[in-house]
């Protein structure tokens, strides 16, 4: 934007009243140098500085709150062992607003022995897509890229780097009702550990 | 390394535009004076840096942009710093464009070769206050929200296109989530991407013609680097100085300890931009002003009241598009000698104008009501005298201020409370929705248009609400255990705090209190009835109280049933009849005050008894009732003082 061209008869003019321009004392120059630098280093910073604060507020640590969620009855989960998809209902903060009882989440509970079930998080810990129960081949299937999965969770095949996330899931007896509560929490994917989102 | 920038020239020029940039010619060395077009530039960097961290943030939405900013101010780590910067920038830019043109003018920097620059130098001024007037609205709070109504409102009188120029710049005929979009675009993206185009043609144009000196030059010649470079960024550290000191000014002001704010959770509590009420369109705002460097345009405007539309024609686009012909023709007129006098003689009379507006303006808002309130008591004094001009005038002027400063001072409290409410976490729906319903804010207003006309309510901590002369009972703390004292008691029952000014100061109850067999109740039996009667109420002020004295509300209970002849007239716990008099269960409760509220005339209230109180509701159809249900539990939340209130520990 700087191009300097061809001087104006007004610039010809004031180049000629003015004395040539004179290479600045040395040591003065130094200061004057290092002092701009500083202080224009400064004021164009600023700015950023203040825009990264705000930026990087996601990467504060807040305190991870599992929440213990009452999925279901005992009696909707089928008795023959096999799994059925449930949604998680929560109270759900999403920035500045809140939402209460929203489908925060999924999960396949499985009877295991009478007033027993065990949780799954429907997500895929390879790249989190929602995986599927197949009655045929009684394994969980992912839509995305075909990672397979035992009826247990276990990992078959596929991509993923482990198997399907278990859940705390406890059968508890409440006014006579017997009722279904998942430690609800979600976890990183694509990596072998299992380790829970904050 | 040396390849490398070898390469890097070969391929790009690099190098020598930095030359070129860098080694500028400065005739006469370094001035403080040739700073103002950098500090310029320093600004714009500022608001393009800032507004694109807070565009991340931002939602344009009428639901969410209110909510998206308050949680930039109140949640977001440094939201108070980012938002304030971008704030008091903007204000800071208007200042800075004001002096470097006045510098242009005043140092003919318009003749030849320079004319296009100079116009150049207004298209940005104006695509500048164009920023200005497109981000006033974005936060969506009651002052951006009603300012900006205003401003495009008079877009109507505009001749021929006005109402299709008015529906374009709103996005149809209502403000809403249209409007929002189409100011953000224009705000964040139309015109900031003009201005930078704009910018480097300007700034190129000034490369090529070179500064334009001040004679006597001072010293030997020098270049841009690095002595103006240094002059440079010292002003422009000089304003983010005086920027962040805008920013930080609660705290210089003794508003608030610096050590209060330095121990709060959050410094965006007092620090940084004003935040206003969530904009409700249904409520309007009295005090609608634009920012202060719009003020003169708006005080302008008032000079042409009474004109009707060509008035407003003439103040708000003709004059002022003149004004600015008259500037782009400057560097026309300013080639004769006498034109270029002409020209600073203009400048320096807008600036007057400009001045002399603005002081105006704020003095009728904000000082009036102070000069004018000795005129406003001496006409009052002497009821039905016919007021003199002068006089009419002056509380004309008093009124007008009187509303503004009560609306600045409502929208404040509403303001705090907003955000209160906000803390819960917001509805979809939008925080206005928690205003709306909360009965901290409504009940007062609601009180007042409705039952002030005969209740009084005076509080002895915050004020008093009735119009006019109290006919029925004050209200303030109604069920409370003083309350009810008071209405037991044989001095207090008769006075205008109860039943003094009513058809009831005649009435049973008057005689039961103050009669003989009343009086020969005990004081502890009197005092154990007070307890159990107001503890029927369930108000959230007495709940410790009412658990704590369990045993005297039983034994008051059975005073009240067994004892003391209350349900000779009322019905209580089962025993006694409807119709005579108030039902005594759950007397002051919610389902009871909602109930009496709606319908005074129903046998479980005053029944035929009732002295004058309306009915507010008392059909099925809403749209037939004085007030919706809604607003009576509102009102009855309000009186029992039940409310949200935050924790005393802030929540994060």
């Amino acid at each position: 934007m700087a191009t300097s061209t061809q001087p104006t008869p007004g610039q010809k003019a004031q180049a000629k009243a003015s004395t040539p321009a004179a290479a600045p004392d040395g040591r003065r120059g130094f200061f004057a140098k290092v002092l701009a630098v500083v202080i224009g280093s400064i004021v164009a910073v600023f700015p950023f500085a203040a825009g990264l604060a705000v930026f990087f507020d996601p990467l504060r640590k807040k305190a991870s709150d599992s929440k213990e969620i009452m999925v279901t009855s005992l009696d909707a989960v089928p008795a023959d062992g096999t799994p059925r998809q449930f949604p998680v209902i929560a109270d759900r903060n999403d920035a500045w607003n809140y939402f209460p009882k929203q489908p925060i989440g999924a999960v396949f509970l499985r009877r295991v022995g009478t007033d027993k079930v065990e949780a799954l998080n429907v997500i895929c810990p390879h790249a989190g897509c929602f995986v599927g129960f197949s009655e045929q081949r009684k394994e969980y299937l992912c839509p995305c890229h075909t990672s397979a999965f035992a009826i247990d969770g276990e990992f078959v095949s596929g991509p993923s780097p482990r198997g399907l996330d278990t859940l705390t899931c406890e059968v508890r007896e409440i006014e006579g009702r017997q009722q279904v509560w998942v430690t609800f929490k979600d976890f990183y994917c694509g990596i072998a550990d299992k380790k829970a989102k904050a | 390394m040396k390849a490398l920038v070898a390469w890097l020239e070969d391929r790009t020029g690099m190098a020598s535009l930095m030359h070129a940039a860098l080694y500028e010619h400065v005739p006469g060395g370094a001035r403080w004076r040739y700073v103002w077009g950098s500090t310029l530039v320093f600004a714009f960097f500022v608001q393009l840096v800032t507004g694109t961290f807070l565009w991340m943030c931002y939602s344009p939405s009428g639901d969410s942009a209110w909510e998206s900013v308050y949680y930039i101010q109140y949640h977001l780590q440094g939201g108070w710093l980012l938002r304030g910067l971008h704030h008091y920038m903007a204000q800071a830019m208007v200042v800075l464009l004001a002096l470097h043109l006045m510098q242009v003018v005043i140092d003919g920097a318009y003749r030849a070769p320079r004319e296009v620059n100079f116009w150049l130098g207004l298209i940005l001024m104006q695509i500048v206050l164009g920023l200005s007037l497109t981000g006033y609205l974005l936060p969506w709070d009651e002052k951006g929200y009603w300012a900006t109504r205003v401003a495009t409102n008079l877009m109507g009188v505009v001749p021929l296109v006005g109402e299709q120029l008015q529906q374009l710049v709103v996005g149809g005929s209502e403000y809403g989530s249209y409007t929002l979009t189409r100011f953000f675009a224009l705000h964040a993206g139309v015109l900031p991407a003009l201005l930078v185009g704009f910018l480097v043609v300007h700034v190129a144009l000034f490369r090529r013609h070179g500064l334009t000196v001040k004679q006597p030059l001072r010293g030997p010649d020098a270049t841009f680097w690095p002595d103006q470079i240094l002059k440079d960024s010292v002003a422009c550290l000089a304003i983010l100085i005086v920027v962040l000191l805008l920013i930080v000014r609660p705290m210089l002001s003794g508003q608030h300890g610096v050590s209060e704010v330095v121990s709060a959770a959050h410094p965006g509590d007092y620090l940084g931009a004003d935040l206003g009420a969530p904009a409700d369109p249904a409520s309007q705002y009295s005090a609608a002003r634009p920012e202060w460097y719009f003020l003169f345009l708006f005080q302008f405007l008032k000079l042409f009241s009474g004109y009707g539309e060509r008035g407003e024609l003439m103040g708000a686009i003709v004059i002022p598009g003149a004004v600015m012909l008259l500037l782009f023709l400057m560097p026309l007129v300013g080639r004769w000698k006498l034109g270029h006098r002409f020209n600073i003689g203009l400048i320096f009379c807008l600036l007057l104008g400009v001045v002399l507006l603005t002081g105006q303006a704020f003095w009728d808002d904000n000082l009036a009501r102070e000069s004018f309130a000795g005129w406003v008591h001496k006409p009052e004094a002497a009821e039905g005298a016919e007021l003199t001009d002068k006089e009419k005038v002056a509380v004309a002027r008093y009124d007008a201020s009187e509303s503004f400063l009560k609306a600045v001072e409502e929208s404040e409290v509403t303001a705090a409370r907003a955000r209160e409410l906000a803390g819960q976490g917001i509805p979809p729906q939008g925080a206005i929705s928690l205003v709306r319903g909360d009965a901290k804010i409504q009940g007062p207003k609601l009180f007042a248009a409705h039952c002030a006309s005969c209740h009084s309510y005076e509080d002895p901590r915050a004020g008093e609400i009735h119009s006019g002369k109290a006919s029925a009972p004050n209200l303030f703390g109604f069920a409370s255990r003083t309350w009810i004292a008071g209405l037991l008691d044989p001095k207090e029952i008769v006075s205008a705090r109860y039943f003094g000014e009513t058809k009831h100061k005649e009435g049973d109850m008057v005689g039961f209190v103050t009669g003989e067999d009343f009086a020969k109740v005990s004081a502890a039996d009197k005092e154990k009835i007070v307890m159990a009667l107001s503890a029927q109420a369930h108000l959230p002020s007495q709940e410790d109280a009412d658990a704590a004295d369990a045993a005297q509300i039983v034994a008051g209970t059975e005073l009240i049933k067994a004892k003391v002849g209350c349900i000779d007239c009322h019905r209580f716990a089962g025993e006694g009849e409807l119709g005579t008099a108030p039902e005594l269960s759950g007397y002051g409760s919610r389902e009871w005050l909602t109930g009496m509220i709606a319908n005074p005339n129903h046998e479980r209230f005053y029944g035929e008894k009732n002295d004058r109180m309306p009915a507010f509701a008392p059909r099925e159809k809403p749209a037939e009732n004085g007030l919706n249900r809604r607003d009576i539990e509102l009102l009855a939340d309000w009186l029992r003082g039940e409310w949200y209130e935050p924790d005393a520990a802030p929540s994060e």
